[in-house]
């Protein structure tokens, strides 16, 4: 049965109203700028890129104004905007190893060929606020040193030479594409880490976190974790060649697992990979560690069942916009559906208490 | 015609591709007489990544492009797709495109192309030169045990 409703739309106008004299706050301060948002809120921006799935940071500037800095919002904004963009083309895989780095560490050799780079990091900060900051200042201005080799040798190929490291089979197949067609399972590793890249942030770290306190332990070590510039580079079919249309930050993770043999592997290290849009370096540790337990399967290791190496559970759940679209849809009018379960209630409410009756009094 | 030996037509297309618009925008403001063979065009081109850095490719996410492809009075063509949705940005860098398989290609490597490039490196330079601060230098403590 359909009932027609009208008479909210007045609401909603000014709801939206609102919401737009909100979003503004106290006229008394200054209305913040997209770009101050892009250059001083970077890293949100970062992850509204990366599980927005669209590198632009202007327009994630804009969505995370837009959104009053709810970063789920903002995301689903700029997956309803990538929506009307036509397809032009892909680009050729990127070359992560000739990264222009700005940070590259390694947890597990000290003396890592190109050094140990810290980069503008969190780390080693004593995560005290630091009320300078409340103040205006002047522009800090970091130190400069020596410039960094052009091309960061990358520390899995020092155990693969060794071969003590699991090779990474190569191959020029197009990948498969979830934004073209639905998922469908199992997903092979290719589908799998592009979910991963685009998941939420808090489910992802919430699954890697899981698989260290021993849902699914895989020892992973940070073999190497990268943040930099890479070019991007596209066959033009009507030049002929590929030119590069582009630049994009980039962080990768790269982690080496403990791995004591199975009945089709020698023991050797095995590798887990998460490769994100812009300076995103919790989440793709944890990329790393979520692509590495949902392997189980092609490394011959046993199901513990559990929650990381389940790959239709964490794949169907990493993604936020499906997830808070199908969360916060329960908020919307149900009006017609709660009506036929309020008479189903009465209903067979009142026929148990009838039958309690009726047995009172026999 | 030749463009520039120094920088070749792929590197070119790179490079004002690269380029901050309002960049490229002061340093060619005037664009001459063309025609438009493809209005610019704005657009996704989805970025590949390789599994563990080296292997098969993935879909990484898509980034946003802008094209557009004119065509000068003489005949060439010219074909921009520059980073971003700055639709000025993909016309100019097209019309430049064109203008590089001209014989004007030496006076615009000198007055856009080679400040680009000195822009970019010196952009590139002060970023790895911040970064190579930062790099750990180890103080080992030898000890005597195994003397």
């Amino acid at each position: 049965m359909y009932v027609a409703v009208k008479g909210g739309e007045r609401a909603i106008d000014n709801a939206h109203a609102f919401l737009a004299e909100e979003r503004r706050g106290d006229p008394a301060i200054p209305d913040l700028s997209v770009a101050q948002i892009r250059a001083q809120m970077t890293l949100a921006v970062n992850r509204v890129m990366a599980e927005g799935s669209l590198y632009d940071p202007d327009l994630a500037a804009l969505a995370i104004k837009q959104a009053r800095g709810d970063l789920i919002e903002a995301i689903f904004l700029i997956r309803a905007y990538r929506t009307t963009l036509p397809r032009i083309g892909h680009s050729r895989p990127v070359d992560t190893g000739a990264m222009a780095c700005i940070r590259r560490i390694s947890a597990t050799f000290k003396d890592a060929p190109g050094g140990q780079i810290l980069g503008p990091t969190f780390d080693y900060t004593h995560r005290l606020l630091d009320f300078k900051l409340a103040a205006e200042g002047e522009a800090p201005q970091a130190p400069t040193g020596a410039g960094l080799a052009d091309k960061m040798p990358r520390i899995t190929d020092f155990l693969n030479r060794e071969g003590l490291i699991q090779d990474e089979p190569p191959g020029e197949d197009t990948p498969p594409d979830m934004t073209r067609a639905p998922m469908e399972y199992p997903a092979g590793r290719a589908l799998r880490l592009q979910a991963l890249t685009r998941g939420d942030e808090g489910f992802v770290l919430g699954m890697a976190y899981s698989t260290q306190r021993g849902y699914g332990r895989n020892h992973p070590f940070v073999g190497e974790l990268r943040i930099g510039t890479v070019t991007v580079e596209m066959d033009i079919p009507e030049l002929g060649f590929a030119i590069e249309i582009g630049e994009i930050t980039l962080t990768e993770c790269e982690t080496v697992n403990q791995f004591m043999g199975s009945k089709t592997e020698p023991p050797q290290f095995t590798r887990g990979y998460g490769l994100v849009f812009g300076q995103t370096e919790r989440k793709a540790i944890s990329m790393a560690l979520v692509d590495r337990a949902l392997r189980w399967k092609e490394l011959g290791e046993e199901n513990e069942g559990a929650p990381a190496q389940d790959e239709e559970f964490v794949l169907s759940h990493a993604d936020n916009i499906q997830a808070t679209g199908f969360l916060e849809h329960i908020k919307l009018p149900h009006y017609v559906d709660f009506q036929s379960e309020l008479e189903l209630i009465r209903k067979v409410r009142g026929a148990a208490q009838a039958a309690a009756r009726k047995e009172a009094a026999k | 015609m030749s463009i520039t030996p120094a920088l070749d037509r792929p590197q070119a297309l790179g490079l004002l591709a690269r380029a901050p618009a309002d960049r490229l925008t002061a340093l060619f403001p005037d664009l001459p007489p063309h025609e438009t063979l493809r209005a610019p065009e704005v657009g996704a081109v989805m970025v590949r990544g390789r599994q563990g850095g080296t292997g098969a490719p993935f879909n990484l996410g898509e980034m946003s492009v802008t094209r557009c492809s004119v065509r000068l009075p003489c005949g060439t063509a010219g074909h921009g797709y520059v980073q971003g949705r700055d639709k000025d940005h993909a016309r100019r860098a097209a019309v430049l495109d064109a203008l590089l398989q001209t014989s004007a290609a030496d006076q615009l490597h000198a007055s856009v192309l080679a400040i680009l490039a000195a822009d970019e490196a010196e952009r590139r330079a002060a970023r790895a030169a911040r970064a190579g601060a930062t790099k750990v230098e180890f103080f080992t403590m030898v000890r005597g045990e195994d003397q």
